[in-house]
């Protein structure tokens, strides 16, 4: 990725230290830690109800946490004033589990909220034909552009959301389970639209999901919240390690062997294109 | 400040090439587009081998302009090469906002759509009146449906949280009718007449009329604004899915609430309001407190406190009535639970009010003047 002064350049964008999150006294999570590399994708998995929204929610700072820090490309988040982050916040781009569209606006104006928010200084023409392309290279059809939120199904709202997240071609990418309620070919296109964004691009991704296809296809790492911690952090035959019995259940189950197997699958078929094209 | 990407144009052998130079980034492109856009000459090449980095705005720019122009793009790096063809790929020319007929036919368009929603809401208020009515039939029938907890909720939400701000609203209701009566009052020595002035109005129109207003908009719009949510949120389908009916189990417990809870408070308001005016009675004109109490019972007759009385469940039901339906309108986005809940909150008012105008006509001529 090309060094610029407006790229970040550390190793890791997001720096979680001694994170302790909990509503009155429940606690979701228990002094975590957590480092984020520049430029991977990484998976974010646990049961449910295990913290991961909530987890997201700290780090882009929706929820205050009860004590430990968190850094956003070297600035930090919880004890800032919220102008110290404003430098921050046009730098990420986020999907929300619910997806979140503004219910007023079309698909397309939605995109354009955070680009006028930010760079008042673009053009309307400009403008619309940014909120165009980004709805197309969702997957979404065009027509959707000028569609209400509530005119769209549930995965059509989420690839919206998703447009709107990558509107001001963020370096930093949080995605809540974007894969979930997408029909299975949509999703894998989902799948390799945010890994090619991310080698082109150079994003980070920040990606909460229960798709193990997802999890296997295109992420870099995984990280697995349980008991309240982030019980391992690694590569998946690092995880796999692990004799953590949550981990041993959801790599070794009957979904996961079948996503090993789909993904080999997929590798063969590409593995003998590219015997074919050479030997064309 | 920032380093804004620009551009550059060079001839040569008859053929132009704008050359681009800078950061192709969403942040700094916004000089950029209006200056190539507004190029009339024609162009060959574009040269991008001096911008970067580039970002999909960046070569959204790049390739808009190169196709307008049918130009070569050259010097592209090859991450600039891929986001090129990934935004060709995405290109459209679909619409951003929704469709919009031309002037005439709008027009047009909106005035038939108003007489249709007119109608079609009349209907829509006929069928609701109509679900009540079953529902109570149905609760007649089988008492053991009656939603007691949420009835109970709701006659708190209508009525015992209301109290405060009710009993403020009367007690000063109260002063002010008293104070400016007893200054009118004065000039033709009948200061005394004060104590029918305040009891009178205030058990037989004020209390209730004023009552209704704040009920309407602290609980109409609230019945709104609730079921409009849920609409939205697809709870009143869940509902109907799972065999319970939302009248039953959301309108139902609302009205009964507000019905029950309306003469209550109608009577409370009347109350405060006369100790209002026994108060500026003590301070001003000398009545002491309890005679002032005194006097009203002699003053009043009995029958202001039934027109009173029969008025308030009347407006209650309005008012729940009217928040409720205009709740389970709802459909849509957000602004239109807005929408709605004023709605509900301004009819409900209005109708309180012609309603009102009907009964001091008809209790008049009945007698109970
Ligand atoms: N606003 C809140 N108030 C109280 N508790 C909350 C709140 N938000 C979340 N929680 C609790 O925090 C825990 C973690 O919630 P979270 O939404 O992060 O789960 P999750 O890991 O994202 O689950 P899922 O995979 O189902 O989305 C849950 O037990 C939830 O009950
Ligand atoms: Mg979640």
């Amino acid at each position: 990725m090309s060094a610029s002064d407006l790229h970040f350049d550390g190793e890791f964008p997001i720096v979680i230290e001694g994170l302790t999150n909990a509503f009155g006294d429940f606690v979701v999570h228990d002094e975590i830690d957590l480092k984020v590399r520049r430029g991977e994708i990484l998976g974010v998995v646990g049961g449910s109800g295990t913290g991961k929204s909530v987890l997201m929610r700290s780090i882009i700072g929706l929820q205050i946490p009860r004590c430990g820090s968190i850094e956003v490309f070297g600035q930090d988040i919880v004890a800032a004033e919220p102008d110290e982050v404003i430098g921050v916040r046009n730098r990420w781009g986020v999907l929300f589990q619910g997806g979140a569209l503004f219910s007023t606006l079309t698909v397309g104006e939605n995109v354009q909220v955070p680009l006028k928010q930010f760079y008042p200084e673009l053009e309307p023409v400009l403008l619309d034909e940014i909120a165009r392309y980004k709805t197309v290279m969702t997957g979404l059809p065009a027509e959707a552009a000028s569609k209400y939120p509530s005119e769209l199904s549930g995965g059509m709202k989420k690839r919206a959301g998703l447009a709107r997240a990558l509107a001001l071609d963020p370096e930093l990418l949080f995605l809540d389970e974007p894969t979930a309620g997408l029909d299975p070919i949509g999703a894998a296109n989902f799948d390799e639209l945010t890994r090619e964004l991310t080698d082109t691009l150079g994003l980070t991704v920040f990606l909460i999901t229960h798709d193990l296809d997802t999890l296997y296809a295109i992420c870099d790492r995984v990280a697995v919240l349980a008991d309240k911690k982030v019980i391992g952090v690694g590569t998946i035959p690092e995880l796999l390690q692990s004799d953590h019995p949550w981990i041993q259940e959801y790599f070794n189950g009957p979904r996961a062997r079948a996503a090993v197997a789909s993904r080999d699958r997929g590798n063969r078929a590409k593995g003998m294109d590219k015997h074919s094209d050479r030997e064309a | 400040m920032r380093e804004w990407a620009d551009f550059s144009t060079e001839e040569a052998e008859g053929r132009t090439t704008v050359k681009v130079e800078g950061p192709l980034l969403v942040s700094t492109i916004g000089h950029l587009d209006p200056g190539l856009r507004a190029l009339d000459q024609p162009v060959h090449f574009i040269d991008i081998s001096n911008a970067s980095p580039i970002d999909t705005v960046g070569a959204w720019v790049i390739y808009r302009f190169a196709t307008d122009q049918n130009a070569d793009i050259t010097g592209a790096s090859e991450q600039a090469e891929i986001l090129i063809d990934a935004v060709e790929r995405s290109a459209s020319s679909a619409d951003i906002e929704p469709p919009r007929l031309p002037i005439v036919p709008r027009v047009l368009e909106t005035t038939g759509g108003k007489v249709f929603e007119f109608a079609g809401g009349m209907l829509n208020n006929l069928s609701f009146m109509g679900a009540i009515l079953v529902a109570m039939a149905a609760t007649i029938r089988h008492p053991g449906r009656l939603r007691v907890r949420a009835l109970v909720r709701q006659m708190e939400l209508v009525g015992v949280t209301s109290l405060p701000i009710i009993g403020l609203m009367s007690f000063l209701i109260g002063i002010v009718i008293a104070q400016q009566g007893a200054v009118q009052l004065q000039q033709f020595g009948a200061e005394t007449l004060t104590v029918n002035l305040v009891g009178r109005i205030t058990l037989r129109e004020l209390g209730v009329l004023m009552t209704a207003i704040m009920v309407a908009g602290r609980s109409g719009s609230a019945f709104a604004a609730q079921i409009g949510t849920m609409k939205l949120t697809e709870e009143i389908d869940a509902m109907r899915t799972i065999g319970v009916s939302p009248v039953e189990a959301l309108v139902l417990p609302r009205i009964f609430a507000s019905i029950l809870m309306m003469p209550l408070l109608g009577f409370y308001s009347a109350c405060i309001g006369i100790i209002g005016g026994a108060v500026i009675g003590d301070v001003m004109l000398g009545i002491p407190f309890l005679t002032f109490l005194a006097r009203i019972q002699e003053v009043v007759p009995l029958h202001d406190l039934y027109v009173g009385l029969a008025k308030a469940p009347v407006f209650g039901l309005i008012i729940a009535i009217s928040g409720c339906y205009q709740g389970m309108q709802v459909k849509g986005n957000a602004e239109e639970v807005g929408l709605r809940t004023t709605k509900a909150v301004v009819e409900a008012i209005f109708m309180v009010i012609v309603l009102d105008a009907f009964f001091a006509v008809f209790f008049t001529e009945i007698g109970w003047g």
